[in-house]
């Protein structure tokens, strides 16, 4: 039998790289704001046959908009970000940057936004998570009223909820940096999305401790919760790689348009299956033991 | 018990055959095609814009000018004959703005709109040729056409002595003048009130027409409307009554200031575009659709076949919930559909693993099945009614905010989840109990247990 709560602190440690990492990268470049967050226009481009992307960031700078990026988004089209600029102003940039290309050009969603938008949209989405948050822990302190110390399962299955948040946060931090991935509103939709199956996964982990628990299975809390994670695995992933195997399809067919929210729901599948066998109840046998030494991987286990 | 399941069968079965006679259209058109597409997907537009309150006067209501703009934009747009546009207002703090979405709507559709969204309401007689003109007055020399403008304060709604609505107005000085003109000269004849080029109706689909009873100066009523076309008519009186221009508040040199005419958010998409996504979308779905089932197939067995059937019917009710209520798909949307198929695969995958684990313990067959179905229950409950607090504060969240969205995505997920745990406890148990009941296959090998 594996003992996965034994091997705790690697863990512990693994995610903490990655949450360290990000949240580096977090202090240093921040999250590269799509027009949501900074305001301006964004354009998708059709034209009728391809065109160079450097051809076309040169045509736009000589158009007078050396601020525009342009992101290829299919064979023939591309979404470009510039300043703001109303939708007819937008049609006649177009139509003459057709004419320099010479080309027929498109635009097949058109896109404008004040910063403000973002802004607010972000304090929302926090307002939301946090009183989402606090209603599941009342919610799962509620149903596991019959454990001792409920509210620790509720807090744990939290954290393993913050951990999901942050590994998703500081990985785009990171993309946003590698490959130029931007946070827009349907980033914050997806983030969301992941609290809701985060939770949903570590729920199902607690419940088979909770019914080991009841059972008598073991005096010793650690086995007991091993004991759950070993039956729960089958189960934990199985249902991810058949959400994976949609989650997928859509990343690699889906079209430009939702890729990074599906990578999104990606990134953060990974990261709450993850946390819900190999964080969430390890975290329960550390308070439980109060092993807090454990948290920290390099520290020499005493006795 | 038997008889149960039959009864239970015969229910799935029905309820099965309503939902499919449902989204099958019968006229050979394609699977799926009168479901309802946010403009995302069939192409559209999206627009919020903040309104400038400045030049109310203390004793109006924003909550009431604002319905009024919201009457006045509807009825613009519902000359485009779009299906299912939503004009809404959003509130917060301080500051009202305008929600407004129109799916399916052409690029010259969406800058026509933009262009006429003031709420000034115009008063047209009749002329000699039956045709509705603007009821114009002299003053100075000049022709003017009697509008909303000249409401002198708050157009009010009161009832009279049998409990009908009266709604009072009075005129400022120009308007006086203009009402006097033209109330003297039009005394039996009625008055419409236009909007743009298109008179306002009642609940009855009537235009709104009064007939003057007699000269109008400084204050007047029209009686005969009921509440409701009463209530409407003083908003859009009230919002027609003041300039309340529509655009964005900008921080400049920090000052707040008022940009008319641009939108706070526009997002205009091509219906190209919007079927080539559905398209890409639909393509991805089956893709990853088809690759689960083999999944399941192979690892479950007898009971994967089983949730492949069951999650068949999981698929077609969703379809028909979102056709019958009617609730419009969009590409989030579509990602809350598979987040939630995801769920209803992990229950059934529950259920199976607590099965085949009590078929190892040495169960027969449909103990095994029992006791899966009630150990797996609790997990289920659990945690899915943590999925939909989430999703309930997610559909407040984007309901407040206007942020469609979320919104979309929030429904699709709670309806599917809430779906998912009907399919796994009831069709797929169902469907189980009847398969081990009828003793067809009792190889354990079948449900996926080495022996």
């Amino acid at each position: 039998m594996i003992d996965f709560v034994g091997k705790k602190r690697w863990f512990f440690l693994i995610s903490a790289i990655v949450i360290i990492l990000g949240i580096v990268s977090l202090a240093i470049f921040g999250l590269r704001p799509g027009v949501d967050f900074s305001g301006g226009t964004a354009m998708t481009l059709q034209f009728n046959s391809p065109v160079e992307q450097s051809q076309l960031r040169q045509e736009l700078a000589d158009l007078g908009h050396d601020e525009a990026t342009a992101q290829k988004a299919g064979d023939s089209s591309f979404i470009i970000r510039l300043r703001e600029i109303p939708r007819g102003e937008a049609d006649e940039l177009v139509e003459k940057l057709g004419g320099r290309l010479g080309r027929q050009v498109e635009i097949t969603d058109y896109y404008l936004a004040s910063p403000t938008v973002g802004v607010e949209t972000t304090r929302n989405a926090g307002i939301a998570v946090i009183i989402a948050a606090v209603a599941m822990l009342f919610y799962i302190v509620w149903a596991f009223r019959r454990m001792p110390s409920p509210f620790r399962w509720g807090t744990c299955a939290i954290i393993a909820l913050i951990h999901d948040v942050l590994i998703v946060i500081g990985i785009f931090s990171i993309l946003g940096q590698m490959a130029d991935v931007e946070v827009s509103a349907m980033f914050i939709t997806g983030l969301l999305a992941v609290v809701g199956y985060s939770i949903n996964n570590t729920v199902v982990v607690f419940d088979r401790i909770r019914e080991n628990m009841s059972k008598g299975i073991s005096p010793d809390f650690a086995v007991t919760v091993n004991l759950s994670l070993i039956e729960t695995l089958g189960r934990s992933l199985n249902a991810s790689l058949t959400t994976l195997c949609v989650i997928l399809a859509l990343f690699l067919f889906g079209g430009a348009t939702i890729h990074h929210f599906i990578l999104v729901l990606l990134i953060g599948l990974l990261a709450g299956t993850y946390s819900s066998l190999f964080i969430a109840g390890p975290l329960l046998v550390v308070w439980e033991k109060k092993e807090w030494g454990e948290l920290m991987p390099f520290v020499k286990r005493t006795a | 018990m038997k008889r149960r399941n039959i009864c239970l069968l015969i229910f799935i079965l029905t309820l099965f055959g309503f939902a499919l006679w449902s989204i099958v259209p019968l006229e050979g058109k394609k699977l799926g095609q009168e479901l309802t597409l946010g403009l995302d997907l069939k192409g559209g537009s999206y627009l919020v814009y903040q309104v400038d309150l400045s030049e109310l006067n203390p004793d109006d209501k924003p909550v009431e000018i604002m319905e009024g703009i919201k009457k006045a934009i509807e009825r613009r747009i519902d000359v485009l004959g779009l299906t299912q546009p939503i004009v809404a207002v959003q509130h917060q703090d301080d500051q009202y703005g305008i929600v407004i979405q129109l799916p399916g709507a052409s690029e010259s559709q969406v800058e026509e709109t933009k262009e006429k969204m003031v709420a000034l309401l115009e008063f047209r007689e009749q002329g000699e040729e039956g045709s509705w003109v603007p009821a114009k007055g002299t003053i100075d020399g000049k022709e003017l056409t009697l509008t909303s403008r000249y409401f002198k304060e708050r157009i009010e709604v009161i009832p009279d002595e049998f409990s009908l609505p009266l709604v009072v107005f009075e005129w400022d000085e120009t308007g006086q003048e203009l009402s006097q003109q033209i109330t003297s000269r039009l005394i039996g004849k009625p008055l419409a009130i236009y909007l743009g080029d298109e008179p306002l109706r009642g609940e009855d689909g009537y235009p709104i027409a009064p007939t003057v009873r007699g000269t109008i100066r400084d204050r007047g009523q029209i009686e005969g409307l009921n509440w409701i076309d009463a209530q409407e008519l003083r908003n859009l009186f009230n919002a027609g009554r003041i300039p309340v221009p529509l655009g964005r508040w900008t921080e400049e040199n920090g000052s707040r200031v008022f940009q008319p005419n641009v939108p706070l958010y526009e997002r205009t998409v091509d219906a190209t575009l919007g079927r080539d996504s559905i398209e890409k979308s639909l393509l991805a779905i089956k893709i990853g659709v088809a690759l689960l089932l083999l999944f399941m197939l192979l690892y479950y067995r007898l009971p994967g076949l089983i949730a492949c059937f069951s999650l068949g019917i999981y698929g077609v009710m969703l379809l028909a919930i979102f056709k019958l209520l009617p609730l419009t798909l969009t590409l989030p949307g579509v990602a809350g559909f598979i987040l939630s198929l995801g769920m209803a695969v992990d229950a059934n995958i529950l259920i199976f693993e607590r099965t085949k684990e009590e078929i190892r313990a040495g169960r027969t067959l449909g103990a095994a099945i029992e006791a899966g179905f009630n150990r797996a229950w609790t997990a289920i409950r659990d945690s899915n009614i943590t999925t939909f607090i989430a999703c309930i504060i997610l559909i407040w969240f984007g309901r407040t905010l206007g942020a469609f969205m979320v919104e979309g995505f929030a429904i699709t997920l709670f309806i599917g989840v809430a779906l998912s745990m009907f399919t796994a406890i009831i069709v797929t148990r169902t469907f189980l109990r009847l398969v081990v009941g009828s003793r067809l296959v009792t190889n354990p090998a079948a449900y996926g247990v080495k022996t």
